[in-house]
């Protein structure tokens, strides 16, 4: 007979249509509290045992003489202190339950001398009666914690895996909360201790280990504070052999030191560590194994690795570039990447902008990779992107303009997908409203003007007629207007046509026009 | 489905597939004038940037549970009911891990001399050097012998109150901290005598009546 151990968060029972609603408020939740730049979430861990126990419903709350009672029952004798814990634990779920407790004189040193009970169940009680006080939602009780942090920390020195998690979990979720928290475990050795408890051969405690130090770095005075004392450590090395070797060993924890990773290379201090622990071939291999070993319907998960393994490449090349860095020259990395956003696409469409981050970096101002994207045939995937998001199609027309602007032998090689570019193109300048879809595909038309003044007839035209009809539709921008009147000019004298007067653009109406359909002629082969 | 070439992935599983050789092309910089601005730039991605939305609310919405992760469940195997292998404990365990927490909270760092318990092997290593090393007290005396409990620091004190002021200022401990406590004089019971005309206690010299 198996026990198992379940990490779970939310109400069970509820049904598919009821999970797609939570999931759409957390979701919008979850965005608002990013722009206002206050993301916090918390982790909760529970056991099989209390789901079959309803741990999916949240009791009712107690009254304050009922909670005063299982406080007493805390203080006598060993069987009923054991009832009122596991009573106390349930109740906590509350949020009411919890506020009443914290509030109650001594409870938290009642709690704490359970806590540190020579007794283990007693002692396992008590840490899961803490935990569920660390995962509320107000901040006042998860500062009423604070008595718990030294004890917390001297328990990470080795009980059970069970217990080291519980404890790490715990952790992790005080210190995303409350500013007074991290400035209390900071001196009280918090990074020491987690360096030591990195080594542990357990899956379980260095996934809890991963988290709590990933809520820890995502603090506002994170970069001055707590990664300065990271870096002296030696975590970050441990971090980046268990992301790189997250795949084989645990995944779970390799996805919780990546996200650390990222926020650590975020913090813009990190770079010069980093590499010399030779971050950037590390990252890579692991990308290009991911890649290799990815299959068409990834499991699900796999994304919350790869992302920020994306991210960090991708910021490190931005602080470093590729000076001295030759081993990234790998023009792997491109199939790599593009075999990643075909795996996730569908699923995961955000994937598309972060692997198109890594796209630029690799791209802007380098010719290897500009010239390696048109050897590889891997144009038309790129250009088929344009009919994704805003955001990835600006990132799209951005690395082609990066390509472009390297020279007429770059811009000649786009040009052989110039009817697929147009097809795609042209109808997203015609959008009313995307002023920076608008302007990136104008600079990249005007790059190809600039270097292949020697158009192929049969598309100039084509374009004369779109863009003074973009002109129209989008005069509010002087830049878009401009671009359109320069475009008309040089197509005129690359053509030779007989010089016709320009139209006079249009006066400013008091509305827009409405937009009317572009009708392209089927530029593709048969 | 984006339309790649087909057999990408060999040039990544097969160490000898060689991969097309990029052309020969000339990079040729050419100025941009007004109002085009292009100018190729790395992103330096900051946290907050808003092209990270998408996949930061992603993650959080895993840290909530909404998401399912990759991490394997681990399982706790449950076997027949065993007692603690200690003389004279009688604890019974279903599970191995709770055997294990057993172990190290009330068997593991314990020290010989008076069967305390510690939560850690440094703060047992603390211990038996203060309360049963007899050599301690006498250096103590000479240079500063009494270690910060935290581990990494490497400060040292002339006496346990001297490090309890340490930990409550430096590394803001309670003054209260449990596995902190001093060793405690023995004092003789007024029960016991010595015998006529003997001085109480083993400190001190004998009085003279």
């Amino acid at each position: 007979m198996w026990a198992r151990r379940l990490r779970w968060t939310g109400p069970g029972g509820l049904g598919a249509e009821e999970l797609r609603v939570r999931r759409r408020e957390r979701e919008a939740a979850l965005r608002k509290a990013r722009r206002e730049q206050h993301l916090v979430s918390k982790r909760l861990l529970r056991e099989e045992t209390e789901a079959e126990d309803g741990a999916g419903m949240v009791p009712e709350p107690l009254s304050e003489a009922e909670v005063l009672e299982l406080l007493r029952g805390m203080q006598r004798g060993s069987e009923e202190r054991k009832r009122s814990l596991k009573q106390l634990h349930r109740a906590l779920r509350n949020k009411e339950t919890q506020q009443k407790f914290v509030r109650l004189d001594g409870s938290i040193r009642t709690l704490l001398g359970v806590f540190t009970s020579p007794l283990a169940d007693i002692q396992m009680e008590a840490a899961h009666c803490l935990h569920e006080l660390s995962h509320s939602s107000d901040p006042a009780v998860a500062e009423a914690c604070l008595p718990a942090t030294p004890y917390l920390l001297t328990y990470l020195s080795g009980h059970s895996v069970e217990f080291m998690e519980l404890c790490l979990y715990t952790l992790g979720n005080l210190v995303v909360e409350s500013e007074a928290v991290r400035k209390q475990l900071l001196p009280q050795g918090i990074i020491p201790v987690l360096a030591s408890c990195i080594q542990s051969p357990h899956q379980a405690v260095l996934e809890a280990l991963g988290y709590a130090l990933s809520q820890l770095l995502q603090a506002k005075e994170a970069p001055t504070e707590i990664i300065p004392l990271v870096l002296d450590s030696p975590l970050p090395q441990h971090m980046l052999q268990l992301v790189c070797s997250g795949l084989k060993t645990g995944t779970g924890a390799a996805v919780e030191f990546a996200w650390c990773l990222h926020y650590i290379i975020c913090s813009h201090t990190a770079t010069r560590s980093l590499l010399s622990l030779g971050a950037l071939p590390a990252l890579t291999s692991l990308l290009l194994h991911l890649a290799s070993e990815i299959p068409p319907n990834p499991p699900e998960g796999l994304e919350l690795l790869v992302c920020p393994v994306l991210r960090c490449l991708s910021n490190l090349l931005a602080e470093q570039g590729f000076c001295c860095q030759n081993q990234v020259l790998d023009q792997r990395l491109l199939v790599a990447l593009f075999l990643i956003l075909q795996s996730f696409l569908q699923h995961h469409p955000f994937m598309a902008q972060e692997c198109l981050c890594l796209l630029n970096n690799l791209t802007a101002d380098e010719p290897f990779f500009c010239s390696a994207l048109l050897s590889l045939d891997l144009l038309p995937a790129l250009l088929q992107l344009l009919s994704s998001s805003q955001m990835v199609r600006v990132l799209v027309l951005t690395v082609l303009c990066n390509v472009a602007v390297q020279g007429a032998g770059h811009c000649r090689e786009l040009l052989r997908a110039l009817p697929l570019l147009l097809s795609l193109l042209l109808p997203l300048l015609a959008l009313p409203g995307d002023t920076q879809v608008l302007g990136q595909g104008l600079e990249l038309l005007h790059l190809l003007f600039l270097h292949c003044p020697e158009p192929p007839l049969p598309w100039h035209r084509l374009l004369l007629t779109s863009s003074g009809r973009v002109g129209t539709r989008s005069w509010s921008s002087t830049r878009a207007s401009q671009s359109c009147r320069r475009g008309q000019e040089h197509c005129w004298k690359c053509s030779g046509s007989p010089q016709e007067p320009l139209p006079a653009l249009p006066a400013p109406p008091h509305s827009l026009p409405s937009p009317r359909p572009l009708h392209l002629p089927s530029l593709l082969p048969p | 489905m984006l339309p790649l070439p087909p057999g990408l992935h060999r040039y990544l599983r097969e160490e000898s597939a060689p991969l097309p050789a990029p052309p020969a092309l000339v990079p040729v910089p050419v100025s941009v004038a007004p109002p085009f601005s292009f100018v190729p730039r790395r992103l330096r991605l900051g946290l907050h940037h808003p092209l990270l939305e998408d996949g930061d609310v992603h993650r959080h919405l895993y840290l909530q549970g909404v998401l399912a992760g990759v991490s394997e469940v681990a399982e706790r195997p449950k076997v027949s009911e065993f007692s603690c292998h200690i003389s004279g404990c009688c604890q019974v365990f279903d599970t191995l891990e709770g055997f294990e927490h057993h172990y190290n909270t009330l068997h593991r760092n314990v020290c010989s001399y008076c069967k305390r318990s510690f939560p850690s092997g440094h703060l047992l290593d603390i211990h038996i050097l203060e309360w049963h090393d007899s050599l301690f007290q006498i250096m103590a005396e000479k240079q500063n012998m009494y270690k910060c409990l935290v581990e990494g620091c490497t400060e040292k004190f002339k006496s346990s109150k001297d490090r309890k002021d340490h930990l409550v200022t430096i590394h803001l401990y309670p003054a209260n901290f449990r596995f902190d406590k001093p060793k405690k004089v023995k004092r003789i019971p007024s029960t016991i005598c010595f015998g006529q005309g003997a001085t109480r206690g083993f400190k001190g010299p004998r009085k003279k009546v």
